[in-house]
């Protein structure tokens, strides 16, 4: 099925890259949602760009994908949310960056304006704030409930969200959560942006990230202006996001088994991880391998000395890697804290369309290398890891699978690495252009949408991380779990604030 | 798990040596720290810290702190849950207008004699947020600042060179 066959619209966009963008109007609209209830497509975002409020879908072929655009009338659109709760948050964002009013939406409370703003809907016509009233978190009632507020500051080193438990003796009956304390501004920073600025906005979105993002936003940039970065540097790309995943999912592996108190876990991960960080540091001068993917291709070449310590990573990772996922396999008393642990309901997991190990951990096999997928993961082999339980213990699998996959990626990356350049010259086409893409953060899929202007700079760049779908099931996950296992849940799912917050 | 053990007890440990106070941060330390306070506190610090607007990056550096490599411990500086336990505070990012008041608040929690380190380049001044109508700055616009180090994100042994200097200085 093509997605826009079965949506009335008004014809399509020019220059939008690579995907459809289409005109709809209250009939349109309405049809993407009774697809979306249905279960025919999945929301991959919805933004606002005043006048317009832009849906993107992904249809049942995981490669058919689209975008809306509804155009607000007195600044108000239907709402999405009103049938299908994955677009709360995403509404209530809206409104508080844009100002446009989702007509019929369940919550209208704020989302990411705590109150603490100068300004109201600062991304459209901008007002001086007001006095808000005090937020109001959703009611529970019963005999001997009790409230716990956690937040925004956090015990650890930890980014600051807050979240209100309410729990029955041990057993936690709600949690709501209240993001939005690190938002930045950062949609605002890129209006009028040069493309090297915003790429290095892009890649300050969420850190742990930031090979994800600037590879997002380099593609999304290269469908706008339509080019192609050359061989080299795709490969060098995909190299950067494998570490960068190698790097995450251990650090988030030896991490959850802490929080579980089996710190010998947390310590050898920790030591693989710095591993990682230091081959990155060496191939491309930054540990973090931050501002190394630029519009266009890569910013360096990768250093010889580098290469070898890739190399060494690898062997030292396939030495001592299955001896920890025995270790953790036959330590009862930590798979006794993190079997049946916040299990999320494949349902739930399809409907908010949660990508990531969240997702692969309930059975959504969806992982953008693979669908629609992107260059050059399209000439290599590997496998999408899928695990049913849907608990803690499964999206631990999900990682040490994707671990192996990543290193039979990077086997095959420097294996085919080819010679040649690393930037094509980007080449403003003199008339206004958009472009999309999705690239596969160790998370979750990361999409970037802009819009630049016929000199080439950012007029409107919108960034989704894939947490806006998986902290709402955090909350699902964790309820009739014991207050002690929060943690090890909100480890398991590790959603990014910054990248939420923007 | 005995393996894994015993290789720890005969493989030497990974922990590199110390690297040498910065001589940048000591400088300006030295305009910050008073004598008096230096006296009270001995070779021990205990750190807290605040996330007060990063991208997660200087996150992670603060983190690597605590491996194998870098063993933050063996300096007698340790990462504490709470304010009132500690004697610095590190805060990263631009401080944005919605974390003001709660960095404010842990500050104030903090019992004297009391430190702080803005670590990395948004801390300084904002960096690359500067400006946005969500961000008020640097820490300093917010707390009196005793060290900055700098970095995007600041690499662990740029971040131990800092504390390093910080607690030379105090125990001086």
């Amino acid at each position: 099925m093509n997605l826009l066959n079965s949506i009335t619209h008004g014809g399509t966009a020019n220059r939008h890259n690579p995907w459809p963008r289409a005109d709809v109007v209250e009939d349109g609209w309405q049809q993407a949602i009774d697809l979306l209830t249905q279960g025919h497509c999945t929301l991959l975002g919805l933004w606002g760009d005043s006048p317009l409020v832009h849906m993107a879908l992904l249809g049942d072929n995981a490669a058919d994908i689209a975008v809306l655009s509804y155009t607000c009338k007195d600044g108000k659109y239907p709402s999405v949310a009103a049938r299908h709760p994955p677009a709360i948050r995403l509404e209530r964002a809206i409104r508080d960056l844009f100002g446009l009013e989702a007509d019929g939406a369940p919550d209208t409370r704020t989302w990411l304006d705590l109150g603490f703003w100068d300004v109201r809907y600062p991304l459209g016509e901008s007002a001086p704030a007001y006095k808000s009233k005090p937020y109001e978190f959703l009611p529970a009632e019963g005999e001997g409930l009790h409230q716990i507020p956690v937040g925004p500051v956090h015990a650890g080193i930890i980014e600051p969200g807050h979240f209100r438990f309410t729990a029955n003796g041990e057993y936690m009956v709600r949690l709501e959560q209240r993001l939005g304390w690190v938002h930045k501004g950062i949609e605002k920073l890129f209006e009028g942006a040069s493309l090297e600025k915003a790429g290095k906005l892009a890649a300050r979105t969420s850190g742990d990230s930031t090979v994800a993002y600037a590879f997002a936003f380099a593609q999304a940039a290269e469908a706008a202006l339509q080019i192609n970065p050359p061989p080299r540097a795709v490969y060098l790309r995909a190299l950067m996001a494998e570490i960068e995943r190698l790097a995450n999912h251990f650090g988030d592996i030896g991490a959850i088994c802490n929080d579980a108190s089996f710190s010998l876990m947390h310590a050898q991960c920790g030591i693989l991880r710095e591993r990682c960080l230091r081959a990155a540091g060496a191939c491309f001068g930054h540990r973090l391998m931050m501002d190394a993917i630029v519009p266009g291709g890569v910013a360096s070449d990768i250093a010889p000395p580098g290469l070898l310590q890739v190399r060494d990573l690898l062997a030292e990772v396939r030495r001592v890697f299955p001896r920890l996922i025995e270790l953790y396999d036959n330590t009862a008393s930590l798979q006794d804290r993190t079997v049946t642990t916040g299990i999320v309901k494949p349902e739930l997991a399809r409907q908010f369309g949660a990508g990531g190990f969240i997702g692969r951990a309930c059975g959504r096999k969806f992982d953008v290398r693979r669908t629609p997928g992107y260059a050059p993961y399209d000439t290599l082999r590997f496998d999408v890891p899928v695990f049913e339980a849907g608990d803690v213990n499964a999206r631990v699998w999900i990682r040490i699978r994707e671990v192996e996959q990543s290193l039979f990626l990077i086997d095959q990356i420097l294996e085919a690495l080819p010679n040649g350049k690393l930037k094509t010259a980007l080449k403003p086409n003199g008339r206004p252009c958009e472009g999309m893409a999705l690239a596969e953060a160790f998370r979750g899929d990361v999409l970037v949408w802009l819009r630049l202007d016929d000199n080439g700079r950012v007029t409107r760049c919108h960034l989704r991380d894939a947490s806006w779908f998986q902290w709402p099931l955090l909350e699902a996950a964790i309820e009739g779990n014991i207050v002690a296992d929060f943690p090890l849940c909100n480890k398991s799912f590790n959603c990014s604030y910054s990248g939420h917050d923007l | 798990m005995r393996k894994t053990l015993f290789e720890s007890l005969t493989q030497g440990p990974l922990t590199e040596p110390p690297p040498a106070p910065g001589r940048v941060a000591l400088s300006e330390l030295a305009r910050h720290v008073n004598r008096a306070a230096r006296a009270r506190l001995g070779r021990s610090l205990s750190i807290r810290h605040v996330d007060a607007g990063s991208c997660n990056g200087c996150e992670l550096e603060l983190h690597a702190l605590s491996n194998a490599f870098y063993d933050l411990e063996r300096f007698g500086l340790r990462f504490v849950a709470s304010p009132r336990h500690a004697d610095v505070l590190t805060v990263s990012g631009p401080v944005t207008k919605s974390m003001r008041e709660a960095l404010m608040r842990t500050y104030n929690a903090m019992p004297d004699p009391k430190w702080v380190v803005a670590i990395g380049g948004c801390a300084v001044d904002g960096g690359i947020f500067a400006g946005s109508y969500a961000v008020v700055g640097g820490v300093k616009d917010v707390l009196p600042v005793d060290l900055h180090v700098r970095g995007c994100p600041p690499s662990p042994t740029e971040i131990l060179k800092g504390l390093i200097a910080l607690l030379e200085h105090v125990s001086e």
